[in-house]
């Protein structure tokens, strides 16, 4: 176990290191100058210059990167003009455009995905294994025929359509709920959770398609296989069968595929984030993208990638810890 | 929860009643289109089986694949609800004090109150039949609970009782999990599920047909003291007429879903009338049938004073395609100690290690061979012999560069082929094939025979498809097969018929050494004395050299020169075939004394001289 974290944790910073450098290929081949964009409208060349040289553009490209990963575990010092800002490790930067070090942009905004991305998971769990157990129930029938259309209805329909049909019926024909404006959980619970309701819901509809489908064939799967026919001969009921046995089956596959979904989902839920305003990380790197705010993308960037890496350790960690079978 | 305890198994004295009453039990499968009418491909499995079983009594059902055995030991426990079979007749159940039960027609929450506790069941595949998320003996235990409503303490004192009597150590097993034993002992596993409640009826379904020879005989040996321990009924299925013959008292013969022989055990297979029963045990290999290259008539001594029977005339002759191609070979002399001679050694094995890397959890690497020195003469046919983990398959798969030696080399023709790279071994391969147990697994089911035949050829160069066709058309044919399937897929042909083309795959390189892993061994008994016969023919054929590698010691015998014994990674004899009676390392003679044999009263003998070994 503590061999395969520490394999593990080099493999993530190589690919860490892999991801930031392809970002900044990426950022240095596209069209664009980042420093026209900040430096406004009517730019005259002498502080076109200034400006470049301030965001360190005009120096070559390994350079920038390096001072990148420098800044990355020693920290740095940004001039802003008028005062110096210091940025201690781990330093992502400093985003000229919003006056602002990255690391704390993105702390700020990491709370609202975390609690997104959280609740929406939890729905989605409920929802999807509980339908896939019921339609596995009874393969072929009606209600199994119908759970699959309406998962499937569901899954195609894109997330802000979703949304915006959430939003009308329950605060505009319904008006049960206010519209959503994001309440941190330390401020009020219990605004956080209303708040966040119908953000989770329209994720979790058409997440929980895909946990709905593995769920059915995990368990039907499993159904047919010796040691099910086993329980059978000595005596379990088929609900039991289903439902503490065969979903044994489907268990591992599903903490993965969540485990993953959980790691993407909190590395920012575009849409979803923009229907519904959540300040979160999702809109954050379309603005910094669309701004050529590089160290914000390149931040967010190897946030996502983090999360990806530990969302994938800990798919390992319980598929080991759900299949006696799988050492690791 | 259902509180039918189980009535205390007392053995009835004189004229029992029947517990089990089959009558005139038929099972059909619909076609494809879910019609049950013939012309839409629905199939009879069974038809008119009827029979009365006794308390403490053994029935034994055989047949070949297909024969509707396994069908029928579905239905006793009503297991084909809820699929498309339809069975018709009558499965009744007798128990003390209650009406009789009728199994077919009975309410499903009924049945499933007597599936365990009156009617239990062992399944062919012990390596898949118990839950791999759950411990064992909790597995064993929930039984328990789940019929007698029992608290988790009584449960599992119960549950390590039954685990006890099984022969599983339940103060140090209780808590492992399926994948941390071995194949016979998840097999006693399951037998102390189907003991925790006492139940009046035990089916077997193949229960020792997954497992070593050692461990068949102390399985059935397990199951014969159970029976007579506490009166159950056992209803005993198996293809195997060996396994069958020692324990059944009496013995139903199964062809096609009808019942073509039945009778008392020694009746049946002492002197079947049926021509089918005899072709069964005709094709059955035998420890003790006249090898044909052997010249001195050698009754097998089966170990230990075993008094057993003279080898029964024309039974022998099975192997007979063997005669012309082993005659002037023989068993050529200094056997044992004939590593020296080399030249005439077409594959040398010097100081072999095969160790494959353990867990990450810092296991030890596991040692699948530890320096095996061997030869494989030109032109002989070597067998290979051992139970699962020997190491005999991963010699094979080394011996044609499969696998690569950690320690030691193999030399081919004084070559070391783990020397061998790019087109050079690319070119040598045609020289060393192999033939894989499972013909199902090993065949591409996307592939035509015909096709997969040709692939080899493919893949050295040839490119014209008509050429392509031509030779494997015409491989298929000497393998037996008609050219006409060569446009057929494995599933739309038999066991036996996949396992030909496997073996023409094998030769159409047109190789100097085949090494066949378990060739017959998925197959049954009378297609595998058909494809044993072709081995033999083929050799002389191609004037191949053999290295046949199976569990069996009967097969073997029966295609081999010579036999290397193996056990944990080392040969721990080598010996000409005819000798095998004269072997003289106690391993050897062990795997000779639990070899099953088709005769009734030898195969009692044989259980006696066992127990009083044990």
């Amino acid at each position: 176990m503590t061999r395969f974290l520490l394999r593990r944790l080099f493999g993530a910073l190589g690919v860490l290191l892999a991801l930031s450098a392809v970002v900044y290929a990426i950022f240095y081949l596209i069209p664009g100058d980042p420093a026209v964009l900040a430096c406004g409208k009517g730019c005259t060349a002498p502080q076109l210059e200034a400006v470049r040289h301030s965001l360190g553009t005009d120096r070559p490209i390994v350079v920038q990167y390096w001072t990148f990963l420098t800044t990355l575990v020693a920290g740095h010092s940004f001039n802003t003009g008028p005062t110096t800002v210091w940025c201690s490790a781990p330093c992502l930067g400093y985003s000229y455009q919003s006056s602002e070090p990255v690391t704390q942009m993105l702390l700020q905004r990491l709370p609202v995905d975390v609690s997104l991305t959280l609740g929406a998971a939890v729905m989605w769990l409920l929802l999807g294994i509980g339908a896939g157990l019921y339609s596995a129930r009874r393969p072929g029938s009606l209600r199994d025929r119908a759970t699959t259309f309406t998962v499937l209805t569901l899954s195609s329909t894109p997330v802000f359509i979703l949304a915006l049909f959430l939003l009308v019926v329950a605060c505009v024909w319904l008006q049960v709920l206010p519209f959503p404006n994001y309440v941190p959980i330390t401020e009020d619970p219990g605004q956080w959770a209303q708040n966040l309701i119908l953000p989770w819901l329209a994720i979790a509809l058409v997440s929980a398609a895909t946990y709905a489908r593995l769920t059915r064939s995990g368990v039907l799967e499993t159904l047919s296989l010796d040691h099910i026919r086993t329980l059978r001969a000595y005596g379990w009921s088929e609900r039991r069968i289903v439902t503490r046995h065969a979903i044994r089956g489907a268990l591992p596959t599903l903490a993965t595929m969540a485990a993953m979904d959980i790691g993407t989902t909190m590395a920012g839920a575009v849409f979803t984030e923009t229907m519904f305003g959540l300040p979160g990380l999702g809109k954050l790197v379309v603005d910094s993208a669309s701004s050529l705010d590089l160290p914000v993308v390149c931040g967010i960037t190897l946030l996502a990638g983090t999360l990806i890496i530990l969302a994938n350790t800990a798919a390992d960690v319980l598929n080991a810890a759900l299949d006696p079978r799988v050492r690791i | 929860m259902g509180t039918s305890v189980p009535p205390p198994a007392s053995v009835l004295p004189a004229a029992p009643l029947p517990v089990l009453q089959v009558e005139d039990l038929s099972i059909r499968f619909p076609g494809p289109g879910g019609s049950l009418a013939d012309d839409q491909g629905a199939v009879t499995a069974l038809h008119g089986l009827s029979f009365d079983l006794a308390p403490g009594q053994v029935i034994g059902i055989v047949g070949e694949s297909g024969s509707g055995k396994s069908a029928a030991a579905l239905a006793l426990l009503g297991l084909h609800r809820g699929t498309a079979a339809q069975v018709g007749g009558a499965i009744r159940l007798h128990r003390e004090g209650l009406p009789p039960m009728d199994v077919t027609t009975v309410g499903d929450e009924e049945l499933r109150r007597v599936r365990g506790s009156e009617l239990a069941m062992v399944f062919q595949e012990p390596l898949t039949s118990l839950d791999p998320y759950r411990r064992v003996g909790t597995q064993i235990a929930a039984v328990h609970r789940l019929h007698n409503g029992s608290n988790r303490a009584t449960a599992r004192k119960h549950a390590a009782e039954a685990l006890d009597r099984v022969g599983i150590d339940s103060a140090t097993r209780y808590g492992a999990y399926p994948h941390e034993f071995s194949g016979g002992m998840r097999q006693r596993a399951l037998i102390a599920m189907a003991l925790v409640l006492r139940p009046r009826v035990l089916v077997a379904d193949e229960p020792t047909t997954a497992l070593d020879v050692t461990v068949q005989a102390q399985i059935l040996d397990l199951l014969d003291g159970l029976r007579a321990e506490t009166g159950m009924g056992l209803v005993l299925i198996s293809h195997d007429l060996g396994v069958v013959a020692g324990i059944a008292d009496d013995v139903l013969v199964l062809r096609r879903g009808e019942v073509v022989e039945r009778g008392p055990a020694m009746t049946v297979l002492g002197a079947p009338e049926h021509e089918y029963t005899k072709a069964l045990l005709a094709a059955v290999p035998r420890l003790d049938s006249v090898l044909p290259a052997q010249r001195k008539s050698a009754p097998l001594p089966a170990s230990v004073p075993t008094p057993v029977s003279a080898p029964v005339p024309a039974k022998a002759e099975v192997g007979g395609a063997v005669a012309e191609e082993t005659d002037g070979q023989g068993a050529s002399a200094g056997v044992g100690e004939g590593e020296g001679a080399g030249e005439d050694a077409l594959v040398r094995v010097e100081k072999l290690t095969v160790r494959y890397p353990g867990g990450s959890r810092g296991g030890s690497d596991v040692h699948a061979l530890k320096g095996v020195d061997l030869t494989v003469r030109r032109g002989e046919s070597l067998g290979i012999v051992g139970e699962s983990g020997s190491g005999k398959t991963t010699l094979g798969r080394t011996l044609v560069r499969l696998l690569e030696p950690t320690e030691g080399r193999v030399l081919y023709r004084g070559q070391d082929i783990g020397a061998w790279r790019g087109r050079t071994l690319r070119h040598s391969r045609r020289e060393l094939q192999m033939v894989f147990q499972d013909p199902t697994s090993s065949l591409n089911p996307r592939r035509s025979l015909g096709d997969s035949v040709a692939e080899p050829l493919r893949v050295q160069g040839l490119r014209d498809p008509r050429r392509l066709r031509a030779e494997a058309g015409e491989l298929l044919e000497r393998v037996g097969l008609n050219s006409a399937l060569y446009d057929r897929y494995p599933h739309q042909v038999s066991g036996g018929q996949r396992q030909r083309a496997a073996i023409a795959r094998a030769l159409i390189l047109k190789p100097q050494l085949v090494v066949c892993d378990e060739p017959v061994s998925a197959l049954d008994v009378t297609t595998q004395a058909q494809v044993v016969a072709l081995l033999a023919q083929l050799r002389a054929d191609f004037d191949l050299t053999l290295v046949f590698i199976a569990h069996d010691l009967a097969v073997v015998r029966q295609v081999s020169d010579r036999i290397a014994v193996m056990r944990q990674g080392q040969v721990v004899e080598t010996l000409a075939a005819a000798d095998l009676a004269d072997a003289s390392h106690p391993y050897t003679r062990a795997l000779l004394a639990a070899a099953p044999v088709p005769d009734p009263e030898a195969a009692r003998e044989q259980r006696k001289a066992r127990a009083a070994v044990a």
